[in-house]
């Protein structure tokens, strides 16, 4: 298998070779028209010249990550080396092989492709998903490290070297300190591209990455303020430094710094207030996160100012309302989207970085000054953060204990920006500049590849926290969030200033100002830390239903006991319209017949006979299949602006109501022999427009797509839950619970009934008619064997808006009427769902 | 400080609250000093208008104040415990019982969907209705009640916070 990848590279390297071979051929032919007279009509010309350039791009690109892939296909290899180290070593096979085919090395990472192309994707994707809270947290030792940290590390390193030089440990060089200084400034830096490689397989806790990862993105502000202080200081010479050039260096970096996330914040909030503007444009929407973040960090790049920073701050002060503002989809297409291009940025990186490797002109050997460049960087990273940690520590809550200063200090790795900023010396300032790049280079692989493949054995010889797997359970969030108040009250009480009165202040003014400006008012109403955390559970359990229905195979329906035979189509024509004028607790009990018609979705729960199920799923698929795709007609049109199915408003009524008909029938019946499943529906209609006309401003986007599913899950986890405990309950909630008004209440209140414009994709290619209806039976089929899952949606079901008042109108009525009937088939269905 | 040890002296039973509480005897001043900044009648009692707060009792003497902020201190992992003496007051136990006595409103060692209901509802920021905000409660009773009986024992919401570092989330730093 891997022999075929292999094959496939060569032969690109070869196509590579060959392309560029032809150049001077091609030329002749092609690239001088006008000179040229051509005798004939050429039916095709090779076009080379013309598309050089971007081919050439692409093919690297591609190249680059299909070694990606290659590795991939042996885990074993993978579990020992980290990728970014597999992808060096690759690329040195592949710059052998272009510097054997061309006898010097065309290729190599460029410092302006990697500072204006291939870095932005990776910083910016950095800050958009910094877990904030995290980061804000810790963001004094953050700052303590990537500014008195690197600053150390820079001039221990440089003064360091110098003082060898100086003792003759280096053998003649033509250097001097404000060199060495300079190269002790760029080889300091933490580089968040290494960081984000190694870290990102080995999972330390929380705490320690966001640490390491937030000094390596802002000690840019330190490095570029000493690298440009630096070379500014080697071209004006020794003599004429004197302390104004030292002040304004100060100066400078505090402007560089402060600058640079000015700028960054200014483009977030650019960003905040344009995604206010883009409902109309779904489509678009996403684009201008990225475009706005490649801009901030060119602006500052054009100001120079700290390029990263202002990338960094701008992603992480926009995401809160970015991500409020625009549609849930979006918000998914920009987050996948900037890991396409980070992790493709990052792999394009790792490769060239082989690359550049090969190229004899560039290396120089002096073994004093590498050798020692080593030691440095190691020891006295060490030492910086343990003297800085210490210091911390009497501030910290939390105090970072020693083995979090081991494994901080070994994960200061050197980058890539190490080897861009080493490569934008000037050759006639600095005559060493060729050992200087032999050295970042062997600095890089070293750090990148020997303290990749032992961070992990270390992490876990340490004994380091990983980071906990994020299962994170409402319970857990709701006490978090109760112990933050808690301790802005205590704070409070206690008169004195903490990090919590902080939090709770900038809170304020986020709520007071921010808000307002920068979100979108829908938007804003809707947003709560709480619901949205209980949200994207019932999302995640919604998800998971159904694909274990997928997985079942069967989008059949439970037949009940009777084993009633189902006339869709009668039924069906018939019976809808007789369904919204239910009315009241003394209606007739829907026949059995009428019961199971409504196709589809009459799972119940209770009828648990396995076989009796298997044997029925064949005609609950013939049946399904003829009813299904009866309807289903060519929806997806091709819109450049709409990316959605296009929906028939009376359908989507038709497909909503008979769904939650259904559901609520099958579930009642269930529960309550032949009950009443109409006043249920009735009841659906009603708390559907009484919470229409609560008049809370939707917001379409983000919760009404998945009401649906909510609705079912909860019919069919009532049921399931029926076996469990409180049951008597259960029957007397039962019915009305299944209508969720936490998520009726969200639908647009524009639409007299929820369309599913967002219907998820998996949904959408089962076909609508059966797009709304499949997952409540698959999540019926589910639900009996998996209790866990089974409990943690029943509280939808228990969330009945018991001031409804025609709920409890009906109850008294209901539960005399029904407490003799539920023992029995709830019994059944109990006592098989159990065995199951 | 001179003027500690007189501060000191005018607290009544002091040596106990101190031991009891941990606290040394510079943030037992500081406290009291707080404690008197609250209390504007300066009747020795601290009642819900001082705070603006809710409290258990009507009416919060120097000792129940000192005893409620010492739940705050950061807790001392490395002292070994001498199993004869009483839990310690900011041991990670005696903050989960804390935050449980917060939530459980009329003390019968469970917290039942309506106390839940009461708190989220005075956390909740938005405009959430009434049934979101039930649904919400249910679902956590559901996750976190292990025994069925729809209500959190002290058990089960210590055991659904296990993950949490209740330790870093329910410390003061400078309490220490």
């Amino acid at each position: 298998m891997s022999g075929l990848w292999h094959g496939k590279i060569l032969m690109l390297m070869v196509v590579l070779t060959v392309s560029r071979h032809s150049l001077p051929g091609t030329n002749a032919s092609t690239g001088n028209g006008t000179e040229n007279t051509i005798t004939t009509l050429p039916i095709v010309t090779w076009k080379w010249h013309h598309t050089e350039g971007p081919y050439l791009v692409a093919l690297w690109v591609l190249v680059s990550w299909i070694c990606k892939l290659v590795f991939q296909l042996n885990p074993a290899l993978t579990n020992v080396f980290p990728e970014s180290g597999l992808l060096i070593c690759i690329g040195w096979v592949l710059g052998g092989i272009i510097y054997g085919a061309d006898k010097v090395q065309t290729f190599r990472l460029q410092p302006f492709t990697f500072f204006y192309y291939l870095l932005p994707p990776i910083v910016l994707d950095a800050g958009y998903s910094m877990p904030n809270k995290q980061f804000m947290g810790n963001l004094g030792a953050i700052l303590v490290h990537a500014v008195i940290g690197t600053v150390w590390n820079a001039a221990s390193l440089g003064l360091g070297l110098w003082g060898c030089w100086l003792g003759g440990a280096m053998g003649h060089l033509n250097t001097g300190l404000l060199q060495l200084l300079l190269f002790g400034s760029l080889i300091a830096a933490v580089d968040p591209v290494a960081v984000i490689a190694v870290f990102e397989e080995v999972h330390v806790n929380e705490v320690l990455y966001i640490i390491v990862f937030g000094e390596s993105l802002l000690n840019d502000g330190v490095t570029v303020v000493l690298f440009n202080v630096f070379d500014a200081f080697v071209s004006l010479g020794g003599p004429a430094i004197n302390a104004v050039e030292i002040i304004k260096g100060i100066i400078s970096f505090f402007v560089v710094a402060f600058g640079g996330s000015l700028v960054g914040i200014a483009f977030g909030i650019l960003i905040s207030l344009l995604t206010r503007l883009t409902k109309k444009t779904p489509t678009i929407e996403p684009g201008f996160i990225f475009v706005f973040g490649y801009l901030s960090y060119l602006t500052a790049e054009f100001l120079s100012l700290s390029a990263i920073l202002s990338c960094t701050f701008c992603g992480v002060f926009c995401q809160k309302y970015v991500n409020t503002n625009m549609s849930e989809k979006s918000v998914n297409t920009v987050r996948t989207t900037m890991k396409v291009f980070a992790n493709g940025s990052e792999t394009v990186i790792f490769v060239f970085l082989g690359i550049s490797a090969i190229d004899p002109s560039i290396w120089v050997w002096n073994t004093g000054f590498i050798l020692l460049t080593l030691l440095f960087i190691f020891v006295f990273r060490f030492m910086g953060v343990f003297v800085l940690t210490w210091i911390l520590n009497q501030y910290r809550l939390v105090p970072l204990g020693l083995i979090e200063q081991l494994v901080m200090g070994y994960g200061g790795l050197r980058g890539a920006v190490a080897y861009g900023l080493v490569f934008l010396l000037d050759e006639n300032k600095y005559k060493e500049k060729n050992l200087m790049i032999s050295t970042t280079l062997l600095v890089v692989y070293f750090t990148v590849m020997l303290q990749g493949i032992t961070m992990k054995p270390l992490v876990n010889w340490l004994k380091v926290k990983r980071a906990t797997t994020d299962e994170a359970m409402l319970a857990e969030k709701i006490m978090n969030r109760t112990f933050d108040h808690m301790l802005v009250a205590i704070e409070d009480i206690s008169g004195q200033i903490g990090h919590n009165y902080l939090w709770d202040k900038w809170h304020n003014f986020e709520e007071k100002w921010l808000f307002r400006i920068l979100m979108n008012p829908t938007a804003r109403k809707s947003r709560d830390y709480i619901f949205n955390i209980f949200h994207q559970l019932n999302l995640k359990d919604a998800m998971s239903y159904v694909q274990e229905g997928e997985r079942r195979g069967s989008l059949a329906f439970v037949r009940n006991d009777s084993k009633a035979d189902v006339d869709f189509n009668k039924q069906f024509d018939t019976d809808f319209t007789d369904m919204p004028d239910i009315m009241g607790p003394d209606h007739i009990p829907v026949p059995f017949v009428l019961r199971d018609s409504v196709p589809s979705v009459s799972l119940n729960m209770h009828e648990q006979d396995q076989k009796m199920r298997e044997s029925e799923d064949f005609n609950a698929h013939h049946l399904l299949q003829q009813h299904l795709y009866k309807g289903r007609k060519q929806r997806h049109t091709y819109s450049r602006k709409q990316p959605v199915v296009n929906r028939d408003e009376d359908e989507v009524q038709e497909i909503f109501q008979r769904t939650m008909r259904s559901r609520l029938e099958s579930f009642k019946s269930a529960k309550m022999g032949v009950a009443q499943p109409k006043k249920i529906t009735k009841h659906s209609k009603k708390d559907q427009t009484e919470k229409m006309s609560n008049g809370k401003p939707a917001d379409d986007s983000k919760i009404h797509s998945y009401g649906d599913e909510d609705f079912e899950f909860s019919e069919g986890d009532s049921a399931g839950d029926a076996a469990g405990g409180s049951f008597p309950m259960a029957a007397y909630k039962g019915g009305a619970g299944i209508v969720n008004p936490a998520y009726m209440a969200e639908m647009d209140s524009n639409e007299p009934m929820p369309p599913m414009p967002q219907i998820p994709p998996w949904l959408a290619e089962a076909g609508e008619d059966s797009s709304n209806v499949a997952p409540s039976q698959r999540a019926q089929l589910r639900l009996p064997w998996t209790p866990t899952n089974l409990r943690r949606l029943a509280p939808l079901r228990l969330s009945t808006h018991s001031n409804d008042s025609f709920l409890l109108a009906d109850s008294p009525a209901t539960q005399e009427g029904t407490e003799p009937q539920p023992p029995l088939p709830l019994q059944d269905g109990r006592g098989r769902g159990t065995h199951m | 400080m001179g003027s500690t040890n007189s501060t000191l002296s005018k607290i009544p039973n002091v040596e106990e609250l101190m031991r009891e509480t941990g606290f040394s005897p510079a943030h037992i001043v500081r406290l009291y000093d707080r404690f008197e900044s609250l209390d504007k009648e300066k009747t020795g009692h601290l009642r819900p208008e001082d705070f603006g707060a809710i409290n258990r009792q009507d009416t919060v003497d120097f000792h129940s104040f000192v005893r409620i902020l010492a739940h705050f201190r950061p807790a001392e992992n490395n002292r070994p415990r001498d199993p004869s003496l009483p839990e310690p007051v900011n041991s990670r136990i005696s903050k989960l019982k804390f935050a449980f006595q917060l939530y459980d409103l009329d003390k019968d060692g469970k917290i039942s969907r309506a106390e839940l209901l009461q708190v989220l509802r005075s956390m909740m920021e938005m405009q959430v209705t009434e049934e979101q905000l039930e649904s919400i409660a249910d679902r956590t009773i559901q996750e976190a009640d292990l025994d069925r009986d729809d209500a959190i024992s002290f058990e089960e919401f210590r055991k659904s916070l296990e993950k949490v570092n209740i330790d870093h989330k329910m410390s003061i730093r400078f309490l220490r």
